[in-house]
């Protein structure tokens, strides 16, 4: 049982809370995620760590409504528990100082980018980071992700805020800008496979961060299996890290999709 | 509990066992015919995957049963037992209507009697080689069905002993993983007055016991009674704790944890890497029963999906795929099929399970092979392709070798496969640990007899030293394990009285 200690709305469907797991907040690194689960009938979902504070004992984590499970998350007030809450889980990221780093988070994607924004810049790199969302609503931890990057671009769909377009075209003027040694991209899988055709054309190392189907988050039950130059890799334990260039992103939306029609019955009686 | 054969014949010798010897002649225990377990109907218990399937003995029942049994004085059935289970004794227990008395024996050797008596595969061990099956060719005595009979029968009683215990030596050991393995593990080292706590991955405890053999076969009241009884004997339980990433084992040495024992499994799963295998509908068994036993998908309430189909096809012929199988077709498939590569004489399950999954209505397509699937427009699979298979010599297992029938291709229609070819061991502590000698295969290596790992401190026995084994030789090996570990603390700490 944590405890969730605060809690921040970031958008109607997008909700901070910070829970009390002093363990994991000590050993997690930037790329780790948690699986947790709420209630007696709950479902295990994953989560990234988006921060920690060893101090404290707690880790911080951002929600974006999707469903029946994520939305009990998000529902969860100050003082509540979370029923199981288990990690860090998946490997690290692999920091280096490589020179300029080019960071592209969307929706709520940009909560994982966080701490690998933070943990590249530490690193001594220059970091360029580019955020990206339908609208300006949907724009998250703009703030904290100035604060370590040496650039901070926002994009949206509908010019509501920053400049108007897609992540990718913003990307495309840095990469034409100047030379970029590495690109991490964190969002949805489609905006990541865009990112990840694009910087293949560039041929710019790129690394993305999948958001498969998991159910116990230690190889155990090959739910989260995607195809990576070749082969079957299991997100939670050979992930969630990946070369973006080697990952078949058709099979992985397919796959994000295998329990849709399941999920879309769960939430309908959730809501009655 | 080391027991010689000297021991076993004097015990044989004790006056009530010489009477009940002597009462009913060999002849007239030869001629009683052997108990058959009595089970829900199966049309009946397809209806929920919560209906344990076999119902128990009666005391009547049991004791007939037990009857049977010669007491032989060399009971070879002992010799096919991996705990070396006093057999004779406690059925002869039963036999006196002293039920109690039985399971104390039982629990003598074994941790969790009610659950070895419900999934271990007696016709390949104890009962393979009882007096009747060597000597006569009938019908072993039903020895699992008496050890089930004993085990609940205290269970229910509320009288469940709680063994003897050694005075409290503070020394703090830890158990990783929560299976059989551990669990026996555990017990043995609270007995022997070690501070003990289970690390469990998982929020439940119980490991395969709770997410992979299904209720209809063990409940989980039954596994969680042994639970509450560990409790009781101190040992305590931390779950949703990942050693290795929660926190390191420094961590834990740091703590104040002087040794520790692994029995964390073989939980990754194999696919077959054929074409098409990722596609959506093709699952492990792992998750596929995990998300129904441990998760409780089956039901209405839970916020877990499962997938159901009209035709479901499990690939495999063990215990795994039995279990999948059977809870496919709880949870409505019209079709639910096996498809195995070799025989059905070669199909690793318990015939028990086979002769089941039969009675509701699973088809077996045996000496047929996956090749490949084939997805709809959505990316669900809706085919496969399989290919009939015969069988040729002899290969490394022992088991005749499956071949491919050239041309012999056929498609079969299904909305969900689930893979059930195999297990490797879990590789979250081999790959965090420096130092730990680690097979080829992914197990970690001990001393054999020992359970000894390459790092002094570590012991580790169960699926991950054996790779897929079975419940009683897991916690077999967490006995054993316990047994030298104490002698190791003993040496180290106790004997020199250092300060801990
Ligand atoms: C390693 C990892 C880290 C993650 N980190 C975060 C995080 O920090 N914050 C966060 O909000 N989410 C994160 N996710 C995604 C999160 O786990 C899912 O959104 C959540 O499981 C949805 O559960 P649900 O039951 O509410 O929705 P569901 O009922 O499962 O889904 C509702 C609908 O959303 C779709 N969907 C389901 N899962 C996903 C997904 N992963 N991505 C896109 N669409 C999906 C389904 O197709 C379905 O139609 C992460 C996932 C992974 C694997
Ligand atoms: C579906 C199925 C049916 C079976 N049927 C039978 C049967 O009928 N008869 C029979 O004898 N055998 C059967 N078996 C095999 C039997 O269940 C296993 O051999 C036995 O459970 C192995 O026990 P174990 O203690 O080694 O490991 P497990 O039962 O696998 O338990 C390992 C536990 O360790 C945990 N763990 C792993 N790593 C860590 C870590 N780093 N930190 C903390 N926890 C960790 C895991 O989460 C798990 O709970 C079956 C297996 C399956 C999958
Ligand atoms: S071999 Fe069979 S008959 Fe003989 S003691 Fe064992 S169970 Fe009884
Ligand atoms: S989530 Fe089960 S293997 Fe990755």
């Amino acid at each position: 049982m944590n405890k969730i200690v605060e809690k921040e709305h970031f958008s109607e469907k997008i909700v901070k809370i910070v829970v009390e797991a002093p363990l994991i907040a000590k050993s997690r690194k930037p790329g780790n995620f948690v699986i947790l689960r709420v209630g007696e009938k709950g479902e295990r979902i994953p989560l990234t760590i988006a921060g920690a504070n060893v101090e404290k004992g707690t880790i911080d984590l951002v929600v974006q409504k999707m469903g029946v499970s994520s939305t009990k998350v998000c529902d969860l007030e100050v003082g509540e528990y979370i029923t199981d809450l288990v990690g860090p889980l998946g490997k690290p990221t692999e920091i280096h100082n490589l020179g300029t780093i080019l960071c592209c988070g969307g929706g709520v994607g940009n909560a994982p980018l966080l701490p690998i924004v933070e943990a590249y810049k530490k690193a001594g790199n220059k970091v360029i980071t580019i955020l990206a969302a339908r609208n300006k609503d949907l724009i998250i931890l703009e703030d904290e992700m100035r604060k370590h990057s040496d650039e901070l671009i926002v994009m949206t769909d509908d010019g509501s805020y920053g400049k108007k377009g897609l992540i990718t075209e913003g990307m495309e003027e840095v990469i034409k800008r100047e030379k970029i040694d590495e690109c991490v991209t964190i969002g949805p899988a489609i905006m990541m496979k865009f990112c990840s055709l694009l910087t293949k054309k560039y041929e710019i190392p790129t690394v993305a961060s999948l958001n498969s189907i998991m159910v116990d988050g230690t190889g155990m039950c090959g739910a989260c299996r995607v195809t990576v130059g070749g082969k079957t890799k299991f997100t939670c334990v050979d992930g969630p890290e990946f070369d973006a260039h080697q990952i078949d992103f058709e099979e992985m939306m397919s796959r994000l999709g295998g329990y849709k029609q399941e999920e879309v019955d769960k939430y309908d009686q959730f809501q009655k | 509990m080391e027991r010689s054969e000297e021991y076993i014949k004097n015990e044989r010798k004790q006056d009530w066992r010489v009477a009940l010897q002597k009462k009913t002649k060999a002849k007239d225990r030869m001629s009683i015919e052997r108990v058959e377990m009595s089970e829900m109907a199966p049309e009946e218990r397809i209806k929920s995957q919560r209906l344990e399937v076999n119902s128990g003995l009666t005391k009547e029942q049991a004791i007939l049963e037990a009857t049977r049994c010669m007491d032989c004085v060399n009971p070879t059935c002992m010799e096919g037992c991996p705990v070396s289970i006093n057999i004779p004794k406690f059925i002869k227990h039963i036999e006196c209507g002293e039920t109690l008395e039985a399971a104390s024996v039982l629990k003598e050797t074994s941790a969790l009697p009610a659950v070895c008596g419900r999934v271990c595969p007696q016709e390949l061990q104890c009962e393979q080689k009882c007096f009747y099956v060597e000597k006569l060719n009938q019908p072993a005595v039903a020895i699992g069905y008496l050890e089930r009979f004993a085990a609940d029968f205290e269970r229910e009683s509320g009288h469940v002993a709680t063994p003897e215990m050694v005075a409290s030596n503070g020394i703090k050991v830890a158990v990783i993983g929560s299976g059989p393995s551990g669990l026996s593990f555990a017990g043995d080292m609270a007995k022997l007055g070690y501070d003990v706590t289970v690390f469990e991955a998982l929020h439940e405890i119980g490991g395969v016991l709770k997410y992979g053999i299904p209720e209809f076969r063990l409940p989980n009241a039954v596994v969680d009674v042994e639970i509450e009884s560990l409790r009781r004997m101190g040992v305590k339980f931390i779950t949703n704790y990942i050693v290795g990433q929660t926190a390191s084992l420094d961590d834990l040495k740091a703590d104040g944890y002087k040794a520790f024992y692994v029995g964390s499994g073989a939980g990754l799963p194999r696919f077959m890497n054929i074409p098409g295998e990722n596609a959506n509908g093709i699952l492990s068994s792992n998750e596929y029963l995990t998300r129904v036993n441990l998760m409780g998908a089956d039901s209405e309430e839970s916020d877990t999906p499962v997938l159901r189909g009209k035709n479901v096809v499990v690939v495999g012929g063990g215990n795994t795929a039995m279990d999948s199988v059977r809870t496919a077709k709880r949870l409505g498939a019209e079709r639910a099929m096996i498809v195995y590569r070799r025989s059905e004489e070669e199909m690793p399950a318990r015939v028990e399970e086979v002769h089941h999954a039969k009675q509701e209505g699973v088809e077996f397509l045996t000496l047929t092979n996956p090749i490949e699937y084939i997805a709809d427009e959505n990316g669900r699979v809706a085919q496969m392709k399989v290919q009939k298979m015969e069988l040729g010599e002899p290969d490394s297992s022992g088991r005749r070798r499956p071949v491919p029938v050239e041309g012999s291709e056929y498609i079969l229609d299904c909305e969900v496969v689930v893979v059930a070819v195999g297990v490797s061991p879990n590789p979250l502590i081999p790959n965090s640990v420096e130092g730990l000698d680690v097979s080829k295969w992914g197990t970690i290596e001990v001393v054999k007899d020992k359970m000894q790992s390459s790092i002094p401190e570590m012991f580790a026995g169960g699926d991950i030293v054996r790779g897929g084994a079975t419940v009683i030789l897991a916690m077999g090996d967490g006995r054993k394990a316990a047994k030298n570990m104490d002698i190791y603390l003993q040496e180290k700490y106790l004997s020199k009285k250092v300060e801990l």
